[in-house]
C-alpha cells in the first residue's frame, strides 16, 4: 500500500473539520448548552501550602440561586498509600488534584465548588464559602525542593529511607559508562536549568455534565480522549462506566495538556446534587494557575568521546519538577535523551520532584526537550572541542537499524541518519550569515505508541462511507483516515465520511497521545476497510452466482477474476450497496486492536538567529526541520505538526516561562505576560518530510506530532552561541538575561 | 450583581452633568479597550457608564488654521492613521497611537483612554509628551487645559478632578526641520506592552538642533519627560556625543520596578539605547543631511 502512485494517500486532502471552523460552526465544549442548565464555578486555595481545617459551606448554600456545593468529600475518597493505575495517571493523585483533600498543594488548587443559576451568583456564592488554613511553608523551584531543610509535601513519601520531595527514581543503564568514560579522549559535562512552560492551547477547559435521575450521565468536554474522561469520572464518583456516556466535542488544542481531567468530575457531582445540567468553563487564568504545564528541570549531562569523534560514554542526571503530586515526564528525559546515538555505555537518570505549583500534565514529547537540550547542547560543545561539524559528529554516532538503544530497544530500519544527510545537504546549511547571526542545528527522538483503537466502517444504502473512530482529532487524523479508506476502497475522497465516536457509539480507544493516532487508527481503518472489501467481493460473487474468490476488487469496483474475468460487467461500490439487502444485509467492519511496533521518531534542526546586541532580543530568521515521518498521509497535516512543535520550542527556548510571586503564587496567568511567540516572532517554518517507511505499519506511517518540539531548544541555544560565542546554560534565553552577558552590569 | 447604567449622551455637557453626579461610580467608555477588559477581570465595577463616542468634538479630528491638530480624545487608532495628513506631520505620535493593542483593537482604542488608563507603558503617551501635546478637559466648573506629561498620577490614577472628562488633545503647529518619532522594546514583536518606550520631537535647523523633547515610558510610576535629555541635544549637530549625553539623561531618569515584565538593569539600559535609536529616526524625518 506505501507506494508513491498512491491516488489518496499521501493528497493535501480539504480536511473535514475545515469549514467548521472557518465559518465559526465547530461546537467546541464552551458552545454546548440544555435547557435547565445552571453554573459550575471552583473555589481555589490562595495558599501555595496549607492544611484544610475546615471547610463551611452553610452561608454558600443559602445564597438563593446556589443549587449545589461540592467539596472533596463528594468524590470517591483513594487512600494516599495504595496506587490505583489508569494509563499512566495514578488515581490517588488525579483525586487530590481534582480536589484538595488534606492539603492545598499550590495556590490554585481547587477546595469547593458551586452550581447556581449565574455565573454571577455562583461567584458571589463562592466568596462565602469559609476555609481554615494552616498555611504552611513552601517551596516551588526544583533545586529548593530538594534541599535537605525543604518544606515536604507528603509526609509518607521517602526516598533513601527519610522522607522527601523525590517521588521517583527512573534508571537506563547500557554497558560500562565508567569505563567508557576512562576511555574517552574529550569529556564535556555541563549543567542545564529549564522553567516550567505550559502547552498553551488557546481553547481553556470546558464541559457540560447532565445526569438523570436514573444515574444516567452524558458529559460533553474537550478532551483528548472520551474514553479517558469516562474512566476517570467513573473512578471519582463510583458510577459504571456503562452509564456514563462521555462526548467529544470538537478540541482547540491539547498538546497532551487534556489527557486528564479537572472540571467533568466536579460538574458530574454538582448536577447529581442539583438535578440539573452543570456547565464549567476555566477562565485562561484558571489555566495558568491550575492546569497542566510542563516540568521545571535541573539536568547534567556528561558526555565522553576519542579525539576522532567516537562518543563512548555518556551520562545524564535530570530532575523534574512534577508540581504538587507526582508524575513528572522524567520517562521521557531520560529515555529520549541519548536515544538518537549509537553509544556504548549509557547511564540516565530521571527524578521525579514534587513541589508547591500546578501538577505537571503532559506536553508534547513529555519530558524529552528537557533531555535532549541538555544533551544536544553538550553535542555543540564536543564537537567544538573535536573541531568537528556539529552535523557530522551526529552522523558519526547516529543510531541505525540494530543499535541498541540505552532505554531497551534495538532499532528495526529508522530513519535518523536520512535526517542528517537531508540537513547535511540542503541549501540552509550552507547559507551565508551576516554580523550578529548564527546558526545551530540539534537532533531529537520521541518514542511514539500504539496502544488500544476501535475503528467501524461502514457502507451507506447509496454506495457511500462512514467512518467512526474513537480518537479525539487533535492533529488531522480524520482527513489521515479518510485519505486512507480512500485509496483502500479505490473511491473518491469526498465519498468518505470520518466521525469521531462517544463512548457509547464506538469500542474502547485509548487517548489521543503519544503521536499515537493516525499510526493506530491506520490500522483498524485498514483491517475494517479490508473486511468490507471482502464483503463486497462476496456480494459481487452472490449476484454473479460465482466463487467469491473470483472476484477482485480494483479501482472501487468488484470484478471477476481468473478464469471468470470479462464474464459479468463490474459492479460499483453503489451497484453492491443498492443490493445489499437481498445479498445478505447491510455492509460493514469493525475492528478492535492494541496496536503495537509504533518505532520511534527522529528530526533534525537547523536554526538561524540575529541576536540584537543592544537590547539582547533574539529573532529566528529561518528554521529547517527535517524528520523521519514513515509516510505522510497527510502532508500538509505533517507539515503542520513539524511547524507546530518548532514554534512551541522556540518559546520554550527564548520567551515563555512560569513567574512566582513572594507569596507562592504565579505572577504572569496570562498570554499576555506568559510570553508564547505570535505569528510576527516567527518566520516561516520550512519542512523536509523525509520517508523511511515504519516495515510493521501498513502505510508505513512513524508517529509525528512530537518529535518536532524536541530538537528547538538546544538548536536555538547553539545557534545563539555562533552568534554571540557565548553559551546560555538556563531557559528561557529573554533580553534580560542575554544583555546582562554582552553587557556586564558592572561595565 | 448590581445591575449598570449605560449612558451615550449626544453633548459634553450632559457627559459631564451625568459622570460627576455619579460621585465616582461612575466610568468613561470611549473603545472600552481597557475598561471592558478590567470589568471582566472583576477590577472595577461601574455603576455607571458613560460612553462618550457619540459626542461630535471627542470623535472628530481637526487641522487648526495654524497648522496645529486638534484630535478628540475618543477618536481611534485606525481611524487616525486614515487621516490624510496627521502621519505627514506627526509620523511618531501616529505610529506610537497606532501600537496600542493589535489591528482588532485598534479599531476601537483611542489616545484618550490610552491617557486615562494611566499605564505607565501606555504607548502613546511619550509620543505625546515628547510632541508637548495639551490637553482639554471638561468639568463640573468648566473648561481647562493641561500639558499630557501633567495627566498621569500614578499607576491607574490620573490628576483630573472628579467629574472631569478628558476631551481632545492640542498638538501645536510644527516649524520647518520637525519630526518625531516613537520606539518601544517588547520581547515580542507584536501583542505586548512596552518594557521601555520612548518618543522623540526635535527640529532640525542648518543641521543643529534647536528645540528637543523626550518623552520616556515604562521606566516610573508615571511617563516621563526628561528635560535633560531635550537640553542635551539641543544646540547640538546630534553628534555622538550629544546623544551620548540625551541617553545618560534618559538613564538617570530612571525610577523602573523590578517585575514580570522587565528587570530595573534592563529598562534603565534599554531607555538610553532607545533614546539613541529614536534620536536617529525623528532627525532623519526632520531632514538631517
Amino acid at each position: 500500500m506505501n507506494v508513491q502512485a498512491n491516488k489518496w494517500i499521501g493528497q493535501r486532502t480539504i480536511r473535514p473539520d475545515g469549514a467548521d471552523k472557518v465559518t465559526g460552526r465547530a461546537a467546541y465544549a464552551a458552545d454546548t448548552t440544555m435547557p435547565g442548565m445552571i453554573w459550575g464555578k471552583i473555589l481555589r486555595s490562595p495558599h501555595p501550602h496549607a492544611c484544610i481545617r475546615s471547610i463551611d459551606t452553610s452561608k454558600a448554600e443559602a445564597l438563593p440561586g446556589v443549587k449545589a456545593v461540592m467539596t472533596a468529600r463528594d468524590l470517591v475518597d483513594f487512600p494516599i498509600d495504595k496506587s490505583v493505575m489508569l494509563g499512566i495517571q495514578d488515581m490517588r493523585w488525579m483525586c487530590r488534584n481534582v480536589m484538595a483533600r488534606e492539603k492545598a498543594l499550590f495556590a490554585g488548587h481547587p477546595v469547593a465548588a458551586v452550581a447556581a443559576t449565574s455565573e454571577a451568583i455562583a461567584s458571589e456564592a463562592l466568596k462565602l464559602i469559609e476555609v481554615e488554613y494552616e498555611v504552611l511553608p513552601w517551596v516551588i523551584d526544583v533545586e529548593e525542593a530538594m534541599k535537605p531543610d525543604a518544606p515536604i509535601l507528603h509526609d509518607h513519601i521517602q526516598f533513601e529511607g527519610k522522607p522527601s520531595n523525590i517521588a521517583g527514581k527512573l534508571e537506563h543503564k547500557l554497558g560500562d559508562v565508567e569505563a567508557g568514560f576512562a576511555a574517552a579522549e574529550v569529556v564535556v559535562e555541563r549543567s542545564f536549568r529549564t522553567k516550567p512552560v505550559h502547552q498553551g492551547y488557546i481553547e481553556p477547559h470546558a464541559c457540560l455534565v447532565s445526569v438523570l435521575p436514573d444515574g444516567k450521565t452524558t458529559i460533553w468536554s474537550s478532551s483528548q480522549g472520551q474514553f479517558m474522561v469516562r474512566a476517570m469520572c467513573a473512578h471519582l464518583t463510583g458510577l459504571p462506566q456503562n452509564d456514563i456516556r462521555a462526548i467529544q466535542a470538537e478540541i482547540g488544542g491539547g498538546f497532551g495538556g487534556k489527557t486528564i481531567i479537572y472540571l467533568e468530575p466536579v460538574a458530574l457531582v454538582l448536577a447529581r446534587k442539583s438535578g440539573r445540567p452543570v456547565k464549567m468553563a476555566m477562565t485562561r487564568e484558571e489555566v495558568f494557575r491550575a492546569s497542566g504545564p510542563t516540568s521545571g528541570s535541573y539536568s547534567t549531562v556528561r558526555i565522553g568521546a576519542t579525539r576522532d569523534g567516537r562518543i563512548l560514554a555518556a551520562k545524564g542526571t535530570f530532575y523534574l519538577q512534577a508540581g504538587a503530586l507526582p508524575g513528572s515526564p522524567i520517562r521521557g528525559a531520560a529515555g529520549c535523551a541519548f536515544a538518537p546515538y549509537d553509544i556504548p555505555n549509557v547511564h540516565s537518570l530521571g527524578f521525579d520532584v514534587v513541589s508547591n505549583r500546578s501538577k505537571v500534565a503532559a506536553y508534547r514529547a513529555p519530558g524529552a526537550p528537557i533531555g535532549a537540550y541538555a544533551v544536544e547542547c553538550v553535542l555543540d560543545e564536543l564537537a567544538e572541542a573535536l573541531k568537528m561539524d556539529p552535523l557530522q559528529l551526529r552522523l558519526k554516532n547516529a543510531a541505525r537499524q540494530g543499535t541498541k538503544a540505552a532505554h531497551g530497544p534495538t532499532y528495526p530500519r529508522i530513519g535518523f541518519e536520512e535526517t542528517i544527510q537531508a540537513a547535511l545537504e540542503h541549501p540552509h546549511y550552507r547559507a551565508p550569515l551576516g554580523p550578529n547571526q548564527g546558526r545551530g542545528v540539534a537532533s531529537g527522538f520521541w518514542f511514539n505508541a500504539g496502544g488500544e483503537s476501535s475503528a467501524q466502517v461502514n457502507i451507506t444504502e447509496d454506495g457511500n462511507v462512514v467512518v467512526t473512530t474513537g480518537h479525539p482529532d487533535i492533529g488531522g487524523s480524520r482527513a489521515s483516515t479518510a485519505n486512507i479508506t480512500a485509496e483502500l476502497l479505490g473511491i473518491d475522497y469526498r465519498k468518505v465520511s470520518v466521525l469521531i465516536g462517544d463512548t457509547s457509539t464506538i469500542g474502547f480507544s485509548n487517548l489521543t497521545g503519544g503521536s499515537r493516532v493516525t499510526y493506530a487508527s491506520a490500522m483498524v481503518v485498514t483491517q475494517s476497510t479490508e473486511k468490507v472489501i471482502r464483503t463486497l467481493c462476496e456480494r459481487a460473487a452472490k449476484i454473479w452466482k460465482i466463487d467469491p474468490d473470483a472476484v477482485v476488487w480494483e479501482d472501487g469496483e468488484a470484478r471477476p477474476a481468473g478464469d471468470n474475468a470479462g464474464q459479468f460487467p463490474p459492479l460499483t461500490l453503489a451497484q453492491i450497496a443498492a443490493r445489499a439487502s437481498e445479498t445478505g444485509g447491510p455492509i460493514g467492519a469493525g475492528v478492535q486492536l492494541n496496536t503495537t511496533g509504533a518505532e520511534g521518531g527522529f528530526a533534525t534542526h537547523i536554526c538561524d538567529v540575529e541576536v540584537d546586541p543592544e537590547l539582547g532580543t533574539v529573532r529566528v530568521l529561518r528554521y529547517t526541520s527535517f524528520q523521519d515521518v514513515g509516510r505522510a498521509i497527510h502532508p500538509s497535516y505533517v507539515e503542520g505538526q513539524m511547524q507546530g512543535g518548532v514554534a512551541q520550542g522556540i518559546g520554550w527556548a527564548l520567551s515563555e516561562e512560569y513567574i512566582y510571586d513572594k507569596q507562592g503564587r504565579v505572577d504572569n496567568p496570562s498570554f499576555l505576560d506568559y510570553r508564547m511567540p505570535v505569528c510576527s516572532d516567527l518566520p516561516m517554518l520550512d519542512t523536509v518530510i523525509i520517508e523511511v517507511p515504519n516495515p510493521k505499519h501498513p502505510q508505513g506511517v512513524r508517529g509525528v506530532g512530537e518529535v518536532p518540539l524536541v530538537p528547538p531548544l538546544a538548536a536555538v541555544a547553539n545557534a545563539i552561541h555562533d552568534a554571540l560565542g557565548h553559551r546560555f546554560y538556563s531557559l528561557p534565553m529573554s533580553p534580560p538575561k542575554v544583555l546582562a552577558v554582552l553587557e556586564p552590569a558592572d561595565a | 450583581m448590581t445591575d449598570i447604567r449605560y449612558l451615550a449622551p449626544r453633548t459634553l455637557d450632559e457627559a459631564v452633568g451625568a459622570f460627576a453626579a455619579a460621585r465616582g461610580a461612575a466610568r468613561i467608555l470611549a473603545g472600552g479597550t481597557d475598561l471592558l477588559v478590567q470589568m471582566r477581570a472583576g477590577a472595577v465595577r461601574p455603576g455607571l457608564i458613560v460612553d462618550i463616542k457619540r459626542i461630535a468634538e471627542m470623535t472628530s479630528i481637526e487641522e487648526t488654521a495654524d497648522g496645529g491638530f486638534r484630535i478628540g480624545a475618543a477618536v481611534s487608532g485606525a481611524v487616525l492613521g486614515e487621516h490624510p495628513r496627521f502621519g505627514q506631520v506627526w509620523p511618531g505620535v501616529l505610529e506610537a497611537v497606532n501600537l496600542i493593542g493589535s489591528t482588532q483593537v485598534q479599531g476601537r482604542a483611542s489616545p484618550g483612554g490610552n491617557l486615562c488608563n494611566a499605564s505607565p507603558a501606555g504607548d502613546s503617551v511619550p509620543a505625546m509628551i515628547a510632541a508637548d501635546a495639551v490637553v482639554t478637559v471638561q468639568g463640573p466648573d468648566g473648561r481647562r487645559q493641561m500639558p499630557v506629561a501633567a495627566v498621569p498620577a500614578g499607576p491607574g490614577r490620573t490628576n483630573l478632578a472628579p467629574g472631569e472628562i478628558l476631551v481632545s488633545f492640542t498638538l501645536p503647529p510644527r516649524p520647518r526641520g520637525a519630526g518625531d518619532a516613537y520606539l518601544r522594546m517588547i520581547p515580542r514583536t507584536e501583542m505586548d506592552i512596552a518594557v521601555v518606550g520612548c518618543g522623540v520631537n526635535l527640529t532640525l535647523r542648518d543641521g543643529t538642533c534647536t528645540a528637543a523633547r523626550v518623552g520616556l515610558g515604562a521606566v516610573a510610576p508615571t511617563v516621563l519627560l526628561v528635560g535633560e535629555a531635550g537640553k542635551a541635544l539641543v544646540g547640538s549637530r546630534l553628534d555622538a556625543a550629544a546623544i551620548e549625553a540625551a541617553a545618560a539623561a534618559c538613564r538617570a531618569a530612571c525610577r523602573p520596578i523590578d517585575d514580570k515584565r522587565g528587570t530595573i538593569a534592563y529598562r534603565t539600559r534599554i531607555a538610553g539605547v532607545l533614546l539613541k535609536r529614536t534620536v536617529g529616526i525623528a532627525a532623519d524625518r526632520a531632514g538631517r543631511a
